[in-house]
């Protein structure tokens, strides 16, 4: 790890002020990312300001239409939450499976989908549950916020403080599991809302995204007959040491189906 | 005797201090003035170095020294066994420079060596040291480097191969191929593994200007051997100048017996700069830089008649050395690999044929098996596919081939003389604690669920003890494989018990203890294991090969013998009877037939204050040391069943059953037996199903992580139904059989026979290792899609 300058705001206007103070500055959230990648050297920020002493960024409280989740609040608070239980369980089960104790007691959910990774589960429940990102200077929708493989629509400057998940009538997180690093090789999440079916798909490609195909099957009848025969096109979607494009293809009819059966 | 004799269910008295993080590491040993090593190693698979300029690392902050190759003139390091090829050529044996001369070889090769005051400024000055490299196509698998026009892993050795060995009667076996009514083929892989131990290495250099000495702490699982490789082949520094410390080490599994680059720079360095130097291994380091296991391509072909006997097995295996000699490397695909393809079966003819070949990959040496796994897997799964083939039951067909109990002691025809066993025995009652006929029930409710079940079994005979010294002499080893052990008795009874064994998690202190126990009655809390330490204790050869129990103890029982003997004198003396009459019962001192009894202690005591004591025959104290030398190696053999569920769907395979039953000779204490076979099933299985070293074709390590390289987890595996056999007779003296490995050696072929089972109706006839849902999806995939037309 490179030396840098450690800052623990106690706001978000002065995270902000910090942030845009440094020349090459990170916000670290529970570091579950940054952290291996600066130890590796693979990374040298200027300065770290460290979101973890901002009350307002944490906690999670019931709305008028689902839930608001404060942006540095943990996978394991969300995975006990009475509140998220109650409201979208499909999200508390979605928490609950993310890495291993000590990840989800340090790892937040503004963390995970500020860096967006491509195999990362909370991208398909925001981007599913057609959620609302906020920041310190906006309100962001989903369908707009995963714009590439580790890319969002955040700008300089911009600081995650909470994201609020609509109550869907049903949903379901399925995920086939990397064997090796337990990330999602394929992780499908589908909902039914206000607004339609919702299926996003992440671990399959750069980018977590809308299976629109599986939408427009399910959407007429929710039910997991209703995705036989599909086949999925594999064009586009990762080839690594653990998956071919054709194989996560397969995968992704399969636990599509399965979160389907399991959605409620 | 009695709750903490041999035999009994002691709790380790180690873990008191292991779960309560009071054990002492090498990386918990800091000396005065210490300062820190960072290696700066290899980018490259194959390069030559045009140049090196440490001229910034050398004046960066903190930096006491940086070294190259070039300044680093010392020894090659050594390998200790020598293979001679078929035609009678000893195997090519290239210089392994501790840091890179010219060419780096792999990926992590040592190419130069910070000093500095923090760890943090020796990597950082690391980073400013420039090196020209001129980089050059890398020869990574064994079939590219066998290429006519393959890249040179060593410039003086055209082929890239180290040695085309053979064992066996060739015209014997291709005899019995011609009588044969049946052949049965099979290609494997066996999959390169990554050991990964919890402890990453470390090293700590030590030099005392005022003596000369030299002092080396490190993860080492035989550190009278480092002493030993290091001080006459290395670095030049006699034995007494030199004291290799291995303190607590947390795991080995075979990469921890090497003398690696690391130990010797360490100590060399530790001498230039006068100060003590210390290193400790990253976890991405040790991914690189830890000798890896396995990685093996064979074919082989069995032989068998009309009636389902076995005639003849012959094998042909290519297999990858890495870029160096590792320090038993060659010894690891022939002398412990070929002797093991007579299994538990009375083969008359086998023949095997092994060709080691350098590729510009890390090392590969033994892991946990060593060579016993590689053989079992393609013997097991050959048999198990001879008789899906045939139509015969493949438990008859073990049956009728395997070695009888009557047949003992049986030669066969590769090299072992094995001692005693009964492997119809030890099949038996695993088919029965794994009800194997009862299958077919538990299949159908599997399929309700939509799973596929399967059902594999494996046998295994391993050889285990190593090693008869004269023997493995003949054969190539540079060393010797005796043990020894002193057994001091304090002058109140206490016991200090000094091994040449390592105990890196085998829980030595608390077994050896037990056996004092046994002998002399003297509580195991009063006995003090010490091990690890080359200027404390004994000259030993350390631990691997599951060597502990069938050597170390049995030098142990000779050594306390010789106390017992003297100490009997003593008492005899002191009680006033004849020697002859004397017993050693729970701790006293009895005279036969009558209720005279005096305590170990009390004897103990006039030994070392002999006031009453018959000084014109014996002399004062009570110790003695024993060197033990094994006539024959010991033959854990067993049988282990496996039940997979394998989802259809997604291909993912569950380890839902898994049997074993292990005859380890006799038990000295059952937990330890059972964390053995745990822990070894558990690697079994993750070589099976799991573990997978990949490079990629320019030789960069892709499995570089435990993001990529998986390792099995508590949730991979099931609840095991373990249990043990003790067929008597081994020729040592507790007889013993060792248990360090027979986990990982039955259960590979066991779980790849269940997957195959599962799959058979599905039309899947074969599948490498790991069998990833990947792989199993494109099996199923693959046996769906009819053959395209020719």
């Amino acid at each position: 790890m490179y030396n840098f300058a450690y800052h623990r705001p106690s706001s978000v206007a002065e995270a902000a002020a910090a942030l845009a103070a440094a020349s090459e500055g990170k916000l670290l959230a529970g570091g579950m990312t940054l952290l291996p990648t600066m130890k590796q050297r693979l990374a040298q920020p200027s300065d770290l300001i460290d979101l973890g002493a901002i009350a307002d960024m944490k906690g999670i409280s019931t709305t008028g239409d689902g839930v608001r989740i404060g942006a540095m609040t943990t996978h394991a608070s969300v995975a006990s939450s009475a509140e998220v239980k109650a409201a979208i369980p499909a999200l508390a089960h979605l928490a609950e499976n993310i890495g291993d104790p000590q990840v989800r007691n340090r790892g937040t959910i503004g963390g995970s989908i500020a860096n967006n990774d491509p195999a990362a589960d909370y991208p398909a429940a925001v981007l599913a549950l057609d959620a609302t990102i906020q920041t310190n200077k906006r309100t962001i929708a989903a369908d707009d916020f995963f714009t590439g493989m580790f890319e969002t629509a955040l700008e300089e400057g911009e600081i995650i403080t909470a994201v609020s998940f609509p109550k869907p009538q049903k949903a379901a997180y399925a995920k086939f599991p990397n064997p090796a690093s337990r990330y999602a090789l394929v992780g499908v999440f589908v909902a039914q809302t206000a607004s339609g079916v919702r299926v996003a798909v992440t671990g399959a490609a750069p980018c977590v995204f809308r299976a629109s195909q599986i939408e427009q099957a399910l959407a007429g009848n929710f039910s997991p007959s209703a995705l036989d025969g599909l086949t999925i096109d594999s064009s586009g979607l990762n080839s690594d040491i653990h998956a071919s494009p054709e194989y996560r293809a397969h995968l992704i009819g399969v636990m599509a189906k399965r979160a389907v059966a399991a959605a409620a | 005797m009695g709750a903490q004799g041999i035999g009994a269910r002691v709790p380790r008295v180690e873990d008191q201090r292991f779960l309560t993080g009071r054990g002492r590491y090498t990386d918990d040993i800091n000396r005065p003035h210490q300062t820190y090593a960072w290696i700066l190693r290899s980018p490259h698979a194959h390069a030559r170095i045009r140049s090196i300029d440490t001229s910034a690392a050398k004046s960066a902050p903190g930096v006491v020294a940086v070294f190259t190759g070039a300044d680093m003139e010392v020894g090659s390091l050594p390998c200790g066994w020598q293979v001679t090829s078929k035609d009678g050529t000893p195997m090519k044996e290239p210089p392994h420079p501790p840091l890179a001369r010219d060419y780096v070889r792999h990926v992590g090769d040592q190419v130069a060596v910070v000093i500095a005051e923090t760890k943090a400024q020796a990597r950082d000055a690391a980073e400013l040291i420039e090196v020209d490299y001129e980089v050059l196509p890398a020869a990574v698998s064994i079939q590219a480097a066998l290429a006519p026009d393959a890249p040179k892993v060593h410039q003086d050795l055209p082929d890239n191969v180290c040695y085309d060995w053979e064992l066996g009667d060739k015209a014997k076996t291709e005899e019995a191929f011609a009588n044969a009514r049946h052949v049965v083929k099979l290609d494997i892989v066996q999959n390169r593994l990554i050991p990964n131990a919890i402890e990453p290495r470390a090293a700590v250099g030590d030099y005392d200007s005022g003596t000369g000495k030299y002092t080396l702490y490190t993860t080492s699982q035989n550190p009278h051997v480092i002493r030993l490789l290091m001080g006459a082949f290395v670095l030049n520094i006699p034995e007494n100048k030199l004291r290799v410390v291995a303190p607590d080490v947390g795991g080995g599994f075979g990469s921890k017996i090497y003398h690696y680059a690391e130990e010797a720079i360490v100590t060399w360095a530790a001498g230039k700069v006068n100060r003590p130097v210390k290193w400790t291994a990253e976890r991405s380091e040790s991914f690189v830089a830890d000798a890896h296991g396995r990685d093996h391509v064979t074919h082989a072909e069995l032989a068998i008649d009309a009636d389902g006997k076995f005639l003849g097995l012959r094998v042909s295996t290519l297999a990858n050395m890495g870029a160096y000699l590792s320090t038993f490397a060659p010894s690891i695909p022939t002398y412990l690999y070929g002797p093991l393809m007579a299994g538990v079966y009375a083969t008359p003819a086998i023949y095997v044929e092994v060709k080691a070949v350098f590729t510009h990959t890390t090392p590969v040496d033994a892991y946990r098996g060593a060579g016993r796994p590689e053989a079992t897997y393609l013997l097991e799964r050959i048999v198990t596919k001879a008789a899906k083939q045939l139509g015969i039951d493949e438990v008859e067909l073990r049956r009728k081939n395997m070695v009888q109990p009557d047949m003992f002691p049986y030669q066969t025809p590769v090299l072992l003389q094995y001692d005693v066993g009964d492997y119809p025995g030890t099949m038996d009652a695993a088919v029965k604690a794994a009800d194997w006929y009862g299958f077919a029930q538990r299949r159908k409710e599997s399929e309700a669920r939509g799973k596929l079940r399967g059902i594999g079994m494996s046998t295994y005979v391993e050889a285990c003890g190593l090693a008869p010294s004269a023997v493995v002499g003949q054969l190539g080893a540079r060393a010797g494989l005796y043990e020894s052990a002193n057994v001091r008795v304090h002058p109140t009874g206490s016991v200090s018990v000094y091994t040449g064994l390592h105990s890196h998690g085998q829980g030595h202190e608390t077994v050896l203890a037990q056996i004092v126990h046994e002998y002399l009655g003297v509580p195991i809390e009063n006995v003090t294991v010490v091990h690890g330490d080359t200027d404390d204790g004994q000259f030993g050869m350390g631990t691997y090969g599951s060597r502990s129990a069938p050597v170390g103890t049995a030098a142990l029982v000779k050594a306390l013998e010789k106390v017992v003997n003297k100490a009997k004198k003593i008492a005899a003396h002191l009680m006033e009877a004849s020697e002859a009459d004397i017993e050693l019962k729970d701790g006293n001192f009895v005279i036969a037939g009558t209720d005279k009894s005096l305590p170990f202690a009390q004897v103990a005591l006039a030994a070392y204050v002999p006031h009453n004591y018959p000084i014109t025959e014996l002399e004062p104290g009570l110790e003695g040391q024993a060197f033990y030398d094994p006539m024959n190696f010991s033959y854990p053999n067993g049988c282990h069943i496996c039940e997979v569920e394998v989802d259809p769907e997604t291909g993912k395979v569950d380890v839902v059953a898994m049997t074993s039953v292990d005859d380890v000779g006799r038990v000295l204490n059952p937990l330890i037996v059972e964390g053995q076979t745990h822990g070894g099933l558990t690697q079994g299985i993750g070589q099976a199903l799991l573990e997978q070293c990949v490079f990629d074709e320019d030789g960069q390590l892709v499995t570089g992580s435990f993001m990529d390289y998986c390792m099995p987890r508590a949730d991979d595996v099931p609840s095991y139904n373990s249990s043990t056999m003790a067929v008597m007779g081994a020729s040592n003296p507790l007889q013993v059989k060792g248990v360090g490995e027979s986990g990982t050696i039955g259960a590979t072929p066991a779980v790849i026979n269940a997957v195959l089972d599962a799959l058979a109706p599905l039309g899947v006839e074969d599948i490498q290792m790991p069998a990833s849902p990947h792989r199993v999806w494109q099996a199923i995939q693959a046996a769906k899609t009819p053959m395209a037309a020719e």
